[in-house]
């Protein structure tokens, strides 16, 4: 029975350390939204564009980790850069619907641009942080848990605290949240636009380098971290897509359900349901709560 | 507009389906002898179109963004497999038709979120069906009739007793099917169905009120929608791929359908054959020029690397400047020759002024 408690324990928590991995994704698409009201389809896109320039930084020109990673999060504020002035600036007016489809395109040009510049093979991330049981946890408390699913853990914990300090205390978080709540209003009181949007977009960027080294480093630097990315998508439903806590429960709540459900159901069905069980949980949340946990009510003016 | 000679279809478009079936039928098939303009180029043209009319009904017409057009197809070419294996009696048309409405029953289980929610939550929705009908397929034996191998030939194509086998063959039953689907949809689309999914669009609350019902425009559009995909999906195995494997219709083919769906034109129909042609040929034109230019010296991943981009950024750029997509262009141009050249088209424009007022 204790055994059985015990490795339940370890399943739940195990998913839990593993959806801060979605929660990292998350927050990305959270900030964006959350700044300009844009769904930023591209994030998972960017995800894979930073990490793998990280990598192609470090391995292909010997340049030292920290000055590969802010050179990669250099190049993240250059894409947002040019995101701003290229795509978004053109389509301020445009459509909700017409700006997602834009950004689905932009994760195209991302994707490809990552994959001309630095090759199609798997690339193997090692941050020096090991993907194995911590030794402590598993004499004391008996507990298998995953070096790295704690360091996510971590790095997501100051990532919110800090985000969520930055909105809620500074100047700009301040304008942020005004150019969110009505851009035109905020541009009349004298918010400078382009600035936030560059800001925010960068800051997404530097998130996505952060989510795509976890990720990177678990599952080596490939292609599918962009389908991974994708799973973020549920996340937000059942989040609120702007909010920042709600990112990162829910993708705690996806971590944990899925693992549970794929342990416990899975064999049932021959295994893989984590694959579509996300998006199934926010089929239900959306039946009953479209606006997800932690979101503002979804209010249309007709 | 001009009147109506049968059904919704006028004068116009009688003679442009005339023109259409003279080049498929008797133009293409006497100039080109090569096989792979069949294999490769012609037939999955039809099929995407097909899938890309399905999305369109659902995207273009009715403005739900659905992102599941491949598990549609999926679900349409594996019920095509077992009708013909299990009940052999159905004939080819018969299980090409069956399996479609096995597909619809899909879309409506899958468009019911369609109901709640919209926009990027609706995307997510269906993302569900994707994920989910690929992996039914894939765990579920019984559908692949317990093939372990993973990828299953599919059944020769026999149509009242005769085999088509042959690309020509093929490309006629593909030719077939597209045609009269094609037919319908514009029917439909230009009838009350039509209206009705266009009121929704463009302000689903107007529609509401004005007595259109929600609940059955959007789900006639998602049943419609999937029934396209399905029959698509069906002839995709069956003609192209000439075999079934759940990863040939995963995300990346729905995907490339919504591409074709937007870069074509949302809400034409021909857009969704112009932008099929398009993000078929364009690789392929792409591929000759590395080729030929470069002889080789581009390495194949750059190639298919450079295409992402293009279509990418090609996305942002019809975004931007013509949301309408190719098939708008194309009318943009027509518009201009018009202008410029009025003593061409002097009785066409006449005769529309005339009616207009």
């Amino acid at each position: 029975m204790v055994d059985e408690l015990l490795f339940f324990m370890e399943v739940l928590v195990g998913g839990l350390l593993a959806g801060t991995m979605y929660s990292l994704v998350a927050l990305g698409f959270v900030l964006i939204f959350k700044a300009s009201a844009t769904f930023n389809f591209s994030q998972g896109a960017m995800v894979f564009f930073s990490v793998l320039a990280f990598c192609g930084f470090m391995q292909d020109f010997n340049i030292p980790f920290v000055l590969a990673f802010i050179m990669a999060a250099l190049l993240m504020v250059v894409v947002g850069l040019c995101t701003e002035r290229f795509v978004l600036r053109p389509l301020m007016n445009a459509s909700e619907d017409t700006v997602l489809m834009a950004t689905i395109g932009l994760g195209y040009v991302l994707e490809g641009l990552a994959q001309a510049a630095w090759g199609v093979e798997v690339r193997r991330l090692d941050l020096g942080i090991g993907d194995f049981p911590v030794p402590w946890i598993a004499d004391n408390l008996k507990l298998f848990i995953s070096a790295l699913d704690i360091t996510a853990g971590v790095v997501a914990a100051i990532m919110i605290i800090g985000l969520f300090l930055l909105f809620k205390y500074t100047k700009i978080g301040l304008g942020l949240r005004a150019v969110a709540d009505d851009a035109g209003a905020a541009s009349s009181i004298g918010i400078p636009l382009k600035h936030i949007m560059l800001l925010v977009w960068s800051a997404a960027g530097v998130v996505a380098l952060v989510a795509g080294c976890m990720w990177g480093a678990r599952a080596g630097v490939q292609f599918a971290l962009v389908d991974l990315a994708l799973k973020a998508l549920p996340v937000l439903i059942i989040g609120g897509f702007s909010s920042i806590p709600g990112a990162i429960i829910g993708g705690l709540i996806i971590g944990a359900v899925e693992k549970v459900l794929e342990v416990y159901i899975g064999p049932f069905f021959g295994g893989a349901i984590e694959g579509w069980a996300p998006y199934v949980l926010a089929i239900f949340f959306l039946l009953y709560r479209p606006e997800g946990l932690f979101g503002e009510k979804i209010i249309r003016r007709v | 507009m001009m009147k109506p000679v049968f059904m919704t279809y006028t004068k116009k478009d009688l003679i442009n389906l005339a023109v259409c079936m003279v080049l498929s039928v008797l133009v293409i098939p006497s100039f080109i002898t090569t096989e792979y303009w069949y294999t490769s180029i012609l037939i999955p043209w039809l099929c995407l179109a097909l899938a890309t009319i399905g999305q369109q009904i659902v995207m273009g017409y009715t403005g739900q963004l659905a992102l599941g057009a491949a598990g549609f197809m999926a679900a349409g070419a594996f019920a095509m497999f077992n009708l013909i294996l299990r009940v052999p009696d159905l004939g080819f048309v018969g299980s090409l038709i069956v399996s479609g409405l096995i597909a619809a029953a899909f879309g409506i289980l899958f468009g019911l979120p369609s109901l709640k929610v919209r926009g990027i939550y609706l995307m997510v929705a269906t993302l569900a069906s994707q994920f989910f009908i690929i992996w039914m397929i894939d765990k579920f034996g019984w559908f692949k009739n317990y093939d372990s191998s993973g990828i299953i030939t599919a059944q020769d194509i026999v149509i009242l007793g005769k085999p088509f086998t042959t690309p020509l063959a093929m490309y006629f039953v593909c030719l077939a099917v597209t045609t009269v689907l094609t037919l319908l949809a514009m029917n439909m689309a230009r009838g009350s169905t039509g209206r009705n999914w266009m009121a929704v669009r463009d302000m689903d609350i107007a529609a509401e009120s004005m007595g259109v019902s929600l609940l059955r425009t959007k789900v006639q559009a998602f049943a419609i929608s999937a029934f396209y995909c399905g029959v698509a999906g069906a002839l995709f195995a069956f003609c192209y791929l000439k075999s079934l494997e759940p990863v040939a219709f995963d995300i990346k083919l729905s995907f490339k359908i919504l591409f074709m769906c937007i870069l074509g034109g949302l809400g034409t129909i021909n857009g969704a054959f112009i932008g099929a042609a398009f993000i078929l040929l364009f690789p392929v034109l792409l591929n000759a020029i590395g080729n030929n230019v470069f002889h080789g010296a581009i390495d194949a991943t750059i190639i298919s690397s450079i295409e992402q981009v293009i279509f990418g950024g090609l996305m942002i750029i019809f975004m931007i400047y013509e949301p309408l997509g190719m098939a708008k262009l194309w009318e943009n141009i027509k518009q201009k020759w018009r202008t410029k050249f009025p003593t061409m088209n002097i009785k066409n424009l006449t005769s529309s002024i005339g009616k207009k007022s």
